[in-house]
């Protein structure tokens, strides 16, 4: 068996853990979709009215029986009603995905096209006072929350400038590509500003290690330009942890980035399964939890492959 | 290779920083307006949703019979007249005749009927129908009048129709069961689209009965950090917002653009005693706890002083000078004293929940009390949770103390007869009842005369507060900020944005 199949093969019993997990889990959260929705006033509703409306929420029947009745639902690929939505829950995450996917990968540009350089550079002048410089930048940007980031951009456009993107009404990058960017750059920088201080932290050690190794060395006394050497030979072998890194910072990017997302009131993954919670629309909750697990599996996959395309001397699932 | 990568880098981001500039706001569009607030409705039935977030939104949309002005005085809405007949035992109601629903069917007796009826099904699952249960049946016997017979007097009931969980939805709509997902009333806005926590789009109502609406619509946006929707307001992204966090709304006036709208509401910050737990069970106890706590200090210090320190009764023409009332002059001397007497001398320890961000000062509420208390012994421990969880604890009863923002009504009667009646609903949130407060209720409940009433309120808040079962706080604002070419918009104490049906855009 191929390690593709192999390692797909595995990806049914980690959906079927996950969605237990978090089946048993959000409702073992006290409060419910009836508090949820009335607060307080849930307290005014006689016997037969909360049952009225735990059969309306589906949550009057034992877990493991609607747990049952869920799944069939999911063999049947129907991940439920969202109760907020009134709509099939797979649709209306769908319909926040593009977003989330495009945030993604334009915050994973923001920070290789600046994390990487930065490293290599800070690598090439170790111990001088530019990488000494570029060391604290990194230290700052990993440091900082995103949500401090954020506040901050937008203070400082709002207030000093008078400018900010449109918030409120997303525009997909289809319909208009101009306003689609302009209401997706900052919230891009922001989130991209802590990723590009990790890309940077180890670009630079895994830079500083390849630049030591024997073959660097040779290419070098054999007279290679040193951009050169840093960047055709040194690179491509310092690539690995950063792609790790990459790999795993965009499977989390790909579940949505709540705090970002609320502050520039983008409606993605991220705000739909936090609002999904705390108004206890359990279908919703489920169906994201599992689309998010399913996509980190994915991009842990992709991250294995690339790692054969960039080492061709590892060989995957040939064990030892 | 380095310095030419550099070069393309600066040049991505000078395209980036240009794109930034090119999405500037465009001028201010004729007379639709641009709101903003940051908790989005949760459903669209008028009959079931009860959070302010729903409320605030549905009250565009669909109309009671009754109304309640900026003065919490009655006023028309479906209904042009009113009255009490028969002892107080049936309110028959004249409906206005021009009354239309958003598909131009005008709105009859049997809609009203059968409203009512919806709200008094159980299976319908209406919070509100503890309002209504003094309803024993509906006659309508013309085409323009509503007679509703009553088991007991119940002058409170007319406030309570008032609200938009009484509001008047066709009755074929109920028939064919799309009350909650087609959202068909006769106010002044109809609903052109609803994308839950991001976008709500409203247009005038033409037909409208109350007059002409001042906008053709209004687009509100779901910005859930307020910080953001302050920085909208500043660029003149939106026209108008809702705020909560006081924080926030305070840095309104520091713009010269911009007003701030700042209304005391009914809703009241309080801290809830448990009296079925020791020792808060003690009167003395509870007592030493209301004099230890400095109200104004708690309302200075957690919400920067924007309040009001108050006594139970919140509503204009019932409030009574809470200088008077029982230990709201902070006396340590005197908490520590009735301390003693009660055993506790040494103090001893609670728990105090509270829920984050809900009110937005909750924390530092529960924070200065934890201060004030240690100086009479009493060590608090402050447990912060999650709304719905606090929810949950809250009401089942299970915390010590509870730190909470709840909220008000402009009668008494509907207000605390949940809490402070016997037969009360929440008596189990509550967990204190005597019999001179459950006589001083029902008395209330059915005295017809104003003066009258205030003075039996007067007497049951007076008893209440000595009781201490809970301690009072103080009430706060509600805020909307608005650009200043937004005009002619009337807040209420109910936090309403009824208001904005009559507000109209300069150019």
């Amino acid at each position: 068996m191929s390690y593709l199949t192999r390692r797909l093969s595995t990806f049914p019993l980690v959906m079927l853990g996950v969605s237990i997990l978090v089946f048993v889990a959000i409702r073992m959260v006290p409060g419910d979709a009836i508090t949820a929705m009335l607060g307080t006033e849930a307290g005014l509703l006689t016997p037969a009215q909360r049952e009225a409306l735990a059969n309306y929420f589906g949550i009057d029947q034992p877990i493991a029986v609607q747990y049952w009745h869920w799944l069939l639902g999911v063999f049947r690929g129907d991940l439920g009603i969202s109760v907020t939505y009134g709509k099939p829950v797979l649709g209306v995450i769908l319909e926040r995905f593009p977003l989330t996917l495009q945030l993604a990968l334009m915050s994973m540009c923001v920070a290789l096209l600046v994390g990487l350089p930065a490293g290599v550079f800070a690598a090439t002048r170790n111990e001088k006072m530019s990488d000494l410089a570029v060391r604290i930048f990194a230290m700052i940007g990993q440091s900082t929350p995103n949500f401090v980031v954020g506040l901050l951009i937008i203070y400082a456009l709002s207030a000093g400038f008078g400018i900010l993107p449109t918030m409120g009404e997303f525009t997909p990058l289809l319909v208009d590509p101009l306003r689609n960017l302009g209401q997706m750059i900052l919230p891009a920088v922001t989130l991209g500003f802590a990723f590009a201080a990790s890309v940077t932290r180890i670009s630079r050690s895994a830079m500083l290690d390849v630049l030591s190794d024997d073959y660097v060395r040779t290419a070098r006394s054999k007279g290679v330009p040193k951009r050169s050497v840093i960047w055709r030979h040194a690179l491509p072998n310092a690539l690995i942890p950063v792609v790790t890194l990459s790999g795993v910072e965009f499977g989390y990017l790909l579940g949505g980035a709540v705090l970002v997302e609320q502050i520039y009131a983008l409606p993605g993954l991220g705000r739909l399964v936090l609002d999904a919670i705390l108004q206890r629309d359990y279908a919703l909750v489920q169906g994201c939890v599992l689309f998010i697990a399913f996509n980190f599996m994915v991009v842990n996959l992709i991250v294995d492959l690339v790692y054969v395309a960039l080492d061709p001397r590892i060989r995957l699932g040939e064990g030892g | 290779m380095g310095r030419h990568f550099s070069t393309r880098l600066i040049s991505g981001f000078a395209f980036a920083a240009t794109l930034g500039v090119s999405f500037v706001t465009s001028p201010a569009s004729a007379a639709t307006l641009r709101m903003a607030w940051s908790q989005d409705a949760t459903g669209l039935d008028p009959h079931k949703q009860t959070a302010f977030s729903s409320i605030r939104l549905l009250e565009l949309i669909y109309e009671p019979l009754v109304r309640l002005d900026k003065d919490l005085k009655i006023v028309p809405a479906i209904a042009s007249s009113w009255e009490f007949s028969d002892g107080g035992k049936q309110l028959t109601f004249k409906l206005n005749p021009n009354a239309k629903f958003q598909d131009g069917k005008p709105v009859t007796p049997a809609d009203v009927k059968a409203s009512f009826e919806r709200v008094l099904d159980e299976k319908t699952a209406a919070a509100a129908r503890a309002n209504f249960r003094s309803i024993a049946s509906i006659e309508t016997p013309d085409p323009t009048t509503v007679v509703f017979k009553l088991s007991q007097p119940d002058v409170p009931l007319l406030t309570a129709m008032a609200s938009i969980n009484a509001a008047i939805v066709p009755a074929s709509e109920i028939t064919a069961g799309s009350v909650g997902t087609k959202a068909l009333g006769s106010g002044p806005f109809k609903l052109e689209k609803w994308d839950p926590n991001s976008k709500e789009v409203l247009t005038a109502n033409k037909d409208w009965a109350g007059g002409k609406v001042g906008v053709d619509g209004i687009d509100i946006s779901v910005l859930p950090d307020e910080t953001a929707i302050l920085a909208s307001l500043r660029t003149k992204q939106i026209d108008f917002a809702l705020l909560n966090d006081p924080l926030v709304a305070t840095l309104v006036p520091k713009e010269t653009n911009l007003t701030l709208n700042r209304t005391p509401v009914l809703a009241y910050h309080v801290l809830q005693l448990n009296a079925s737990r020791k020792p808060m069970n003690e009167l003395g106890v509870r007592q030493a706890i209301s004099c230890a706590i400095d109200r104004q200090d708690v309302l200075d210090t957690a919400s920067v002083g924007e309040g009001k320190v108050t006594g139970p009764l919140t509503a204009p023409g019932y409030t009574t000078d809470a200088s008077q009332l029982f230990c709201y002059k902070r006396d340590v001397e005197k908490a520590k004293k009735l301390m003693a007497d009660a055993g506790y001398a040494d103090g001893f320890s609670a728990t105090v929940i509270a829920a984050n961000g809900e009110p937005a000062t909750a924390a530092s509420e529960a924070q200065v009390i934890q201060s004030q208390l240690a100086e009479i012994g009493v060590k608090l421990d402050i447990k912060m949770m999650e709304l719905n969880v606090y929810v949950d604890a809250w009401l089942k009863g299970d915390f010590d103390m509870a730190v909470a923002l709840n909220g008000g009504r402009a009668d008494p009667y509907s207000m605390y007869n949940r809490y402070w009646t016997k037969a009360g609903n929440l008596q189990k949130v509550a967990n204190y009842i005597d019999d001179t407060l459950d006589s001083q209720m029902q008395k209330g409940r059915e005295e017809t005369d104003p003066a009258k009433r205030k003075a039996i309120f007067a007497d049951f808040e007076k008893h209440l507060v000595e009781m201490s079962p809970w301690v009072w706080l103080y009430t706060s604002y509600s805020y909307t900020a608005q650009q200043k070419n937004v005009q002619g918009f009337v807040p209420t104490p109910e936090g309403s944005l009824f208001g904005l049906s009559k507000v109209t855009v300069q150019q």
